[in-house]
C-alpha cells in the first residue's frame, strides 16, 4: 500500500547532524558569557558602589577591611564549591566554625598549648568532623542535606557544651595577627608621588605575583600551542593578562599605602592557587567533576565515588576549622554564636560564582568572586548607610538573579 | 478489513522522530471483545504505536487516523484516551510504592466528597476491584509490601476502576514468574468473558499462542500482517517468520577474522534481581570469547543480557551474584569496576546518556574518564597529553566535532557512541563488552561503528556484542549466543545462524528451571 501522506517523501536526513562551525561559534560565545559573566558582574558592582560611595569603597583602608572581614567566608566557599561540584551540600559549616573556634580557644587559652600545636590539633579536629559527616554521606548513603543539617545542630550543641554561655579568650598574639594583622614593613617605605608613602615589601610581593602569573600563563599558552590546541589570539591574551595585572597591582598599591598586606590575604592567595590547581589539574579534582556531572557514568568508569565524596567532606572540615580559628582570632575570643549562618553565605558565594545546582560545574575562582560580590555589597551598602534589611534584600535578589542567569544561559546553549 | 465488530481501527499511522521513522503506514484493527496480540522485535514500533493510541503522542504529532467505537479520536493526552475507556498498562509499573493499594487504584481519580477523600468508599470499592482481579490482599496494604506479580494485578484493578473498554498491556508478564504469569493470563480470559477488549504486547510467543484470538505483527515500523490464531492455524514458528522475514537492509563491512586463544570465559554465572531478591535474572550462564573474535549475545527485552554484562563488569548490577570469571585461562576475582578495568574488561553501556557519558563535559574529559591515572604523574593530570590523546581518537574514530573541547551533550548519537568506544579503548581493555553499540544512531554511523569493531577484533581484542538487531549480529559476529529468561539457550557459529533459528532460541522457555 502506498503512502497517502504528502510528507512521506523525504528520506532520513543525509549524513549525521554535524556540529557546524556557526552553531559552535554561537555556543562558544554563550559559553563564554556563562563563564565570564560573573567577573563582568563583579566589575559592574564595584563601579556602581564606587560611584555611590563617592570613591570610599576603593580607599586603602576599606579594601583592607573588605578582605579581612570576608576572609573566613571565602575560605569556607573554597571547600563548599568542591562539595557543590560533586552534587552535595554542607549546611553544617557555620557550626563547625564555632566548635573548632571553641576547641582552639580551649587548647590555647585554657590549656596553654603552644599555638602552632594547637592550630594543627584544631585542623585535625575539623578533619575528624568532616570524616564523621563524610562517613554517613558516602558510605551510609544518607543525603548530605540531612547529615549536615544534623551536624549543624550537633556541633552547635557541642560548642555550647564546651563554652557554656560565654566566650573564651584572649588568643595568643600570633593567632590574632594571622586573622587581623599585616605584614611588617621589612624594607621600609617608598614615596609614590601624590599617593604618598607605600610599603616596599608589599609592592615587591605584588610585582612578583603579577610576574609569576604572567609567566605561568605564557608558559601554559606556549605548551598548548606546542600541542596545536586552540588558544586566545595574542592581543586577547595580553589584554587579559594586563587587566588581571592592573587589578592586582591596584589592590596591592592601596594596601601598601595603608598597613601593608593582611596575613589572611596571603593565606587566601595560597589556598586559591592550591585549590585551583587541584580542581583543574589533579586526578582527584577531575573525579569530583565527573561525579557531579554524571554519577552513574562515574561509577561505571571505575571512579571510587564513595572515597572521593568522603574526602571532600574531610577537606571541608579542615577548611572550616581554619576559618574557625581565624574568626575566633579576629574577635579575640571563641563565642557560642560564632559562625551563625556562615553556611548560607558560603553556599550563596558558590552559586553566585557560577556553580550549577545539579553539580558538575563550578570554579574555585568563581566561588571567591561570588563571595567578594556579597562582601562588596555588604560593605558598600553599609558605607552609604543602608539598613541591614535592605542589604539582605539586595543579597537575596543577587543570588536569585545569578542562578536564574545560569539556568537561562544553559537553556539557551541547549537550543 | 472493515469488520462491523471492530472496536478500534488505526489507519495509516506514521510517526517520525528527528531522523528516525518509528512507524510507517501502520494499520491495526481490533475486534470487540477479543484478545489481540502485537508481536515484533525490539524496536519494531510496538510501544510507539501504543503511545500514539493512548495519546502520549498527541493528535497532530503523527499522521493517520484512529477511530474508536466508530468515532474518530483526536487525543491531546492520556486523560482524553482514558475518558473513552482506553487504558494502557506500561511495562514499568506506574505505581507509587509508598501508597496503599487503594490509594494507587484511585490515584488521579479519587473517590471524594466536597474535596475530601471518602476513605470508606475508596477502600470498599478497592476491595471489590481486588476481588474481581483475584487478589487476596487488604486495600490498605502498602504497594511496596506486595510482590511484582501482585502489583501487576493492582495495575489492572486500577484500569478496571476507570471503566476500561480497551485494556492495553505492554509486556505484562516480562517481570513475572510462571505462576504469576499463568494467573494473569487467566484473569485476561475472565475479562474477555466480561466483554473487555485487550491488546497485549508480548515477547513470550507461547503465551500469545495460548491466549490471543488474533495477532498483528510489526516489523521495522510497519504492520506486516494480522493472523487469526484459530482460522490460520498459527504456530509460534509462523509468528517468528513474520517477525524476522526481512531483507538485510544494512550493509556490513567485510571481515576475515583471525581468532586466537580464549580471552574471557564465565561459568555458572547467576544473578538475582536487586529489587526482588528471590528472582533469578541470570541463571547458570556460561560463555566464552576468544582473542580476535566477535561474539554476539542475542535476546529479547528482559532476557537478562545487560544484567549479565553489568554483573560481570564489577558487580554493577544485581545481588547474590555467583559464578566464575576467567581471563586468558586464569580465574580472576572481580569485586568492583576498578577490578574489572584492571583485568582488562570494558563495558560500553546501552544507555550512553544515562550511564556512559558526562554530557556537560567535553570530549577530551570523557575519553580520559575511565583511566585518568595513565595521563597523570603523582596525581597531577598532564592536560596537554590528554588533549593529544583525545585528538588522536577524534581523528582515528572520525568523531565529527570541531575539537575535543566540544561538549559531548551536543554531539549526535553516532559521535557520542564513538566517544564512549574511545573511552574504553583508551583503558587498553582486552575484552570489550558492547551493549547495543548502534542503538539510536543512523545507518552511516552504524557502518563506521561496525568497522571500528572489526578493527578492534583484528588487533586481538575479544569483543562481546549485545544487540537486539538480529541482522546486525548475523552481519558482524563470528559466533552468537542466545539468551531467554535468564538462561543461555543456544550457541551458533555464524554459518549456522539464521534469523529464524536465533529467534526460536530467543523465545524458547525450554530450560525447565532446575533450581525450582
Amino acid at each position: 500500500m502506498s503512502s497517502v501522506s504528502p510528507a512521506a517523501a523525504p528520506p532520513t536526513p543525509a549524513g549525521p547532524p554535524s556540529t557546524g562551525p556557526a552553531r559552535t561559534t554561537v555556543f562558544g560565545v554563550s559559553l563564554n558569557i556563562r563563564q565570564s559573566g560573573i567577573y563582568i558582574a563583579f566589575a559592574l558592582i564595584v563601579v556602581l558602589f564606587t560611584i555611590l560611595t563617592e570613591g570610599a569603597l576603593l580607599q586603602p583602608q576599606n579594601i583592607s577591611n573588605i578582605i579581612v572581614q570576608n576572609s573566613y567566608i571565602l575560605i569556607l566557599s573554597i571547600g563548599m564549591i568542591l562539595i557543590i561540584i560533586a552534587g552535595h551540600i554542607d549546611l553544617s559549616v557555620g557550626s563547625v566554625v564555632a566548635v573548632t573556634g571553641a576547641i582552639a580557644a580551649v587548647l590555647m587559652v585554657d590549656y596553654g598549648i603552644p599555638w602552632p600545636v594547637a592550630l594543627v590539633l584544631t585542623l585535625i579536629a575539623g578533619g575528624l568532623i568532616g570524616a564523621w559527616q563524610g562517613f554517613w554521606i558516602a558510605y551510609f548513603g544518607i543525603p548530605a542535606f540531612i547529615v549536615t543539617l544534623a551536624g549543624m545542630l550537633l556541633f552547635r550543641a557541642l560548642t555550647l557544651t564546651v563554652l557554656g554561655n560565654q566566650g573564651i579568650g584572649p588568643f595568643p598574639d600570633p593567632v590574632r595577627t594571622l586573622s587581623n594583622g599585616f605584614t611588617d614593613g621589612y624594607f621600609g617605605n617608598i614615596g609614590l608621588g601624590v599617593l604618598g608613602g607605600a610599603d616596599i615589601f608589599s609592592l615587591l610581593v605584588g610585582v612578583l605575583v603579577v610576574g609569576g602569573m604572567a609567566l605561568s600563563q605564557w608558559r601554559t599558552r606556549t605548551a598548548r600551542l606546542g600541542y596545536r590546541q586552540a588558544v586566545d589570539p595574542l592581543p586577547v591574551f595580553l589584554l587579559k593578562i594586563v587587566t588581571a595585572a592592573a587589578v592586582i597591582m591596584f589592590v596591592v598599591v592601596q594596601l601598601a599605602r595603608f598597613r601593608n598586606l593582611p596575613w589572611v590575604l596571603v593565606l587566601l592567595a595560597v589556598l586559591v592557587l592550591a585549590y585551583s590547581l587541584v580542581t583543574t589539574r589533579a586526578v582527584f579534582g577531575r573525579q569530583v567533576y565527573a561525579i557531579g556531572g554524571n554519577l552513574q557514568a562515574a561509577v561505571l568508569s571505575g571512579i571510587k565515588v564513595k572515597q572521593v565524596v568522603f574526602w571532600i567532606f574531610v577537606n571541608m572540615g579542615v577548611l572550616a576549622a581554619l576559618a574557625g580559628v581565624i574568626f575566633a582570632g579576629r574577635l579575640n575570643q571563641a563565642g557560642p554564636t560564632a559562625g551563625n549562618a556562615f553556611e548560607l553565605d558560603a553556599i550563596a558565594a558558590a552559586f553566585i560564582g557560577g556553580a550549577a545546582v545539579q553539580g558538575g560545574v563550578g570554579k574555585v575562582v568563581g566561588a571567591i568572586t561570588g563571595g567578594l560580590i556579597m562582601g562588596v555589597i555588604n560593605n558598600g551598602m553599609s558605607l552609604i548607610g543602608s539598613p541591614s534589611e535592605r542589604v539582605m534584600l539586595v543579597k537575596g535578589v543577587v543570588l536569585l538573579a545569578a542562578v536564574a542567569f545560569d539556568v537561562w544561559a544553559k537553556r539557551r546553549a541547549a537550543r | 478489513m472493515t469488520s462491523q465488530g471492530d472496536i478500534l481501527r488505526m489507519q495509516e499511522i506514521t510517526k517520525t522522530f528527528p531522523g528516525v521513522r518509528a512507524l510507517q503506514d501502520v494499520n491495526l484493527s481490533v475486534r470487540r471483545g477479543e484478545i489481540h496480540a502485537i508481536c515484533g522485535e525490539n524496536g519494531a514500533g510496538k510501544s510507539t504505536l501504543m503511545k500514539v493510541l493512548s495519546g502520549v503522542y498527541p493528535h497532530g504529532s503523527y499522521e493517520g487516523e484512529i477511530s474508536f467505537d466508530g468515532q474518530e479520536c483526536r487525543f491531546a493526552g492520556i486523560r482524553d484516551s482514558e475518558q473513552r475507556g482506553i487504558v494502557i498498562i506500561h511495562q514499568e509499573l506506574a505505581l507509587c510504592p509508598q501508597l496503599s493499594i487503594a490509594e494507587n487504584i484511585f490515584l488521579g481519580n479519587e473517590r471524594s466528597r466536597r474535596g475530601l477523600i471518602d476513605w470508606n468508599r475508596t477502600n470498599h470499592e478497592a476491595q471489590t476491584l481486588l476481588d474481581r482481579v483475584g487478589l487476596p490482599e487488604n486495600p490498605v496494604t502498602t504497594v511496596s509490601d506486595i510482590g511484582v506479580g501482585k502489583q501487576q494485578l493492582v495495575e489492572i484493578a486500577k484500569a478496571l476502576s476507570k471503566e476500561v473498554r480497551l485494556l492495553i498491556l505492554d509486556e505484562p508478564t516480562a517481570a513475572l514468574n510462571d505462576e504469576d504469569s499463568a494467573h494473569l493470563l487467566d484473569l485476561l480470559r475472565g475479562l474477555r468473558a466480561e466483554g473487555i477488549t485487550c491488546v497485549i504486547i508480548s515477547h513470550k510467543l507461547n503465551e500469545i499462542a495460548a491466549i490471543a484470538d488474533r495477532v498483528t505483527i510489526l516489523r521495522d515500523g510497519r504492520s506486516i500482517e494480522t493472523l487469526d490464531m484459530d482460522a490460520d492455524d498459527v504456530t509460534e514458528d509462523r509468528i517468528i517468520s513474520g517477525m524476522v522475514g526481512r531483507d538485510l537492509e544494512h550493509r556490513y563491512p567485510p571481515h576475515e577474522p583471525s581468532i586466537g586463544e580464549e580471552a574471557f570465559r564465565i561459568e555458572d554465572w547467576t544473578v538475582h534481581s536487586p529489587v526482588q531478591r528471590d528472582r533469578v535474572v541470570v541463571s547458570n550462564a556460561a560463555l566464552s570469547v576468544r582473542h580476535g573474535e566477535i561474539v554476539g549475545l542475542a535476546g529479547l527485552m528482559g532476557a537478562g543480557r545487560t544484567e549479565l554484562a553489568m554483573s560481570v563488569f564489577g558487580r554493577s548490577y544485581g545481588v547474590d551474584v555467583s559464578g566464575r570469571v576467567y581471563r586468558d585461562g586464569k580465574q580472576v576475582e572481580i569485586r568492583n569496576v576498578r577490578d574489572a578495568i584492571g583485568h582488562g574488561i570494558a563495558y560500553a553501556t546501552e544507555d550512553r546518556k544515562r550511564y556512559g557519558l558526562n554530557l556537560i563535559e567535553d570530549i577530551k574529559r570523557n575519553i580520559s574518564a575511565a583511566d585518568l591515572g595513565r595521563l597523570a604523574r603523582r596525581g597531577w593530570v598532564d592536560d596537554n597529553e590528554e588533549y593529544r590523546v583525545a585528538e588522536g581518537y577524534r581523528h582515528d574514530m572520525n568523531i565529527k566535532a570541531p575539537s575535543v573541547l566540544s561538549v559531548t551533550g551536543k554531539l549526535s548519537g553516532g559521535n557520542q557512541q564513538k566517544v564512549v568506544l574511545s573511552k574504553w579503548i583508551f583503558t587498553d581493555a582486552d575484552v570489550l563488552i558492547l551493549d547495543e553499540p548502534t542503538r539510536g544512531i543512523d545507518v552511516g554511523a552504524k557502518y563506521e561503528i561496525y568497522s571500528i569493531i572489526n578493527r578492534l577484533a583484528d588487533s586481538g581484542k575479544a569483543v562481546l556484542v549485545i544487540s537486539s538487531e538480529l541482522p546486525e549480529l548475523l552481519g558482524l559476529c563470528d559466533r552468537i549466543y542466545t539468551m531467554s529468561a535468564g538462561h543461555i539457550t543456544g550457541e551458533l557459529p555464524r554459518h549456522e545462524a539464521t534469523q529464524e533459528r536465533l529467534m526460536t532460541l530467543m523465545t524458547t522457555l525450554t530450560t525447565k528451571d532446575a533450581t525450582r
